[in-house]
């Protein structure tokens, strides 16, 4: 496997955001165990404005690492503009990742996603979130 | 690394070379490079060298120097003893067995000969990962001319019951061929050589892979037993090296270190594993002190003297790993993340372990160079990381809140 890059490597060893809200606004657990990760993240808001997000991660280096980038992304953003965020977005914001890797980029934006089309129900909107039928992510096989 | 101290627990993935070894092997780089193949002093110097080495590994499993074939690595001993084996022998019938939990090097064999026309029966392993002789018995068949049941398991450490199982094959093959070597059984011994005692004729195996590079030898020189009289397919065509069975000049100093490792071990396994075990058990009673919702894996008793391999609940192997790696300790993982295919274990599948937890695994392998203090090292240092880890995760959070609600 390649390398980790030294920016995921410091959000692993020192993840941002670690915890709960138990007030969240919006909360989404997205993953499985029996592949490797299950992410759980929490955001608060505030006028339309992400005013803070926290995570729990099950997962390698690269869950943890990008559930720290992910919630550090969102802080401070609107509703519309977290919903733009996307997975390659975040793994260019750890330095990269190894390509057998990048289904956690993916998890860290379902994550949000999923986070932010529960906001949408519980105040009672409708949800602009598309949802994937099958919430995690595909493994490429040997 | 700025860690206190360097643990290496991964003995498993690959041992050091010893001291000695290195130093029987430089001359052979250098003054004494000659071709083996060569008529000329040189030649015969290197002759003589890789033939010395085959009697020292030889001895070292009770085998004769003409039963051994040298190869490169246990992977490509194990693909030589299922193809070679298997083709050699089609003309007698077209079924191999193997148990679910070989080494891939085995069961991808087993596929490829699966491709060219032979069945493969494989057979399952309980929740200890031991092999029941019972199916075994029950699966050979008229048609059946190989089985390939591994010493011990390179995951697991669960070493299974071999001798129960060549008995089976040597009954069996009286029964089904006419021939004297009926059903022929081969042993991958690449996780017990040097290790614990292996012994061909005590075994009654009619091959065995083993690798040097396991036991303190080098990397690129492993070997094949076959029992005299066996026929073997070459798999390395053109040229007359290894009795025209494996093609290639010789990695002449790669097969000096093997020989002179054989040689330490067959002086050293006592202590091997008297010194070994104590310190696994070690390990193993310390962290079971420590850490709850901890299964320790493989067999209880049947089991290598160097292997510890745990499943931690609501914890990811990798992430364990990559604490411990900061800590200075090495160990290897068996969680998905670390694989390529990202799929748990094939083993841990196969013995049952729960697909969730077998992502939090981790195995520890103990070699000549740990102390007790390097034990109570890691002891120290995996509950905290464990912990930390736990409190970051969703599924420990949900555990602690069934468990509240009652």
């Amino acid at each position: 496997m390649e390398q980790y890059s030294s920016k995921v490597m410091e959000h692993f060893a020192h993840p941002h955001n670690v915890g709960e809200i138990p007030d969240a606004d919006g909360v989404g657990t997205v993953g499985n165990p029996v592949c490797g990760d299950v992410m759980r993240l929490y955001i608060k808001v505030d006028k339309d404005v992400i005013t803070d997000a926290k995570f729990k991660t099950f997962g390698c280096g690269a869950a943890i690492a990008t559930s720290s980038m992910v919630t550090d992304l969102v802080k401070g953003k609107t509703v519309g503009e977290a919903l733009k965020i996307s997975n390659a977005a975040v793994a260019e914001a750890l330095g990269g990742l190894p390509k057998v890797k990048m289904h956690c980029s993916v998890l860290a934006e379902e994550a949000l996603r999923s986070a932010l089309d529960d906001y949408y129900k519980k105040k009672g909107v409708p949800s602009p979130v598309k949802i994937p039928a099958s919430s995690g992510h595909e493994h490429e096989m040997e | 690394m700025l860690a206190v101290r360097n643990v290496y627990l991964d003995h498993a993935a690959t041992t050091p070379a010893h001291p000695k070894v290195v130093e029987a092997m430089l001359p052979y780089f250098t003054d004494k490079f000659g071709n083996p193949s060569n008529l000329h002093d040189r030649g015969r110097e290197a002759k003589n060298a890789i033939e010395e080495a085959r009697a020292k590994t030889a001895a070292l499993i009770g085998a004769r120097p003409e039963e051994i074939f040298f190869t490169s690595s246990g992977a490509e001993s194990n693909n030589f003893a299922l193809k070679g084996l298997a083709q050699a022998n089609s003309q007698k019938g077209r079924n191999i067995i193997v148990s679910q939990i070989e080494h891939f090097s085995v069961l991808h064999a087993a596929k490829t000969l699966e491709k060219s026309g032979f069945t493969v029966t494989y057979l399952p392993v309980d929740k200890q990962g031991l092999v029941d002789p019972a199916d075994a018995a029950r699966a050979i068949n008229k048609d059946t001319v190989l089985v390939s049941i591994m010493h011990a398991n390179n995951e697991i450490g669960t070493i299974e019951p071999i001798k129960e199982i060549s008995a089976i094959t040597r009954e069996k093959g009286v029964l089904f061929h006419t021939d004297a070597v009926g059903v022929l059984f081969h042993t991958d011994a690449v996780a017990t050589t040097g290790w614990i005692p292996v012994d061909v004729k005590a075994l009654g195996v009619d091959a065995l892979s083993l690798s040097g590079h396991q036991f303190y030898g080098p990397k690129g020189a492993a070997a094949l037993y076959v029992r005299k009289n066996v026929r073997i397919k070459p798999q390395i065509e053109g040229g007359i090296q290894e009795d025209g069975r494996r093609a290639g000049t010789e990695n002449v100093p790669a097969l000096v270190g093997l020989g002179k490792a054989s040689e330490i071990a067959a002086a050293e396994i006592p202590r091997r594993m008297s010194h070994i075990a104590a310190l696994r058990d070690r390990l193993q009673k310390g962290l079971v002190e420590r850490i709850d919702h901890l299964v320790i894996n493989g067999h209880p008793s049947s089991r290598l003297p160097n292997h510890l391999n745990v499943s931690l609940w609501y914890v990811e192997g990798e992430s364990m790993l990559l604490f411990l790696n900061m800590e200075g300790i090495s160990v290897s993982s068996g969680s998905a993340c670390t694989s390529r295919s990202l799929k748990a274990s094939h083993v841990l599948t196969c013995i049952g372990t729960d697909a969730a937890v077998a992502n939090g695994t981790l195995l520890m392998t103990l070699g000549m160079g740990n102390t007790a203090e390097d034990i109570d090292y890691v002891i120290e240092k995996l509950p905290p990381i464990v912990q930390r880890l736990r409190e970051m995760s969703p599924l420990y959070e949900d555990m602690i809140k069934k468990e509240k609600a009652g």
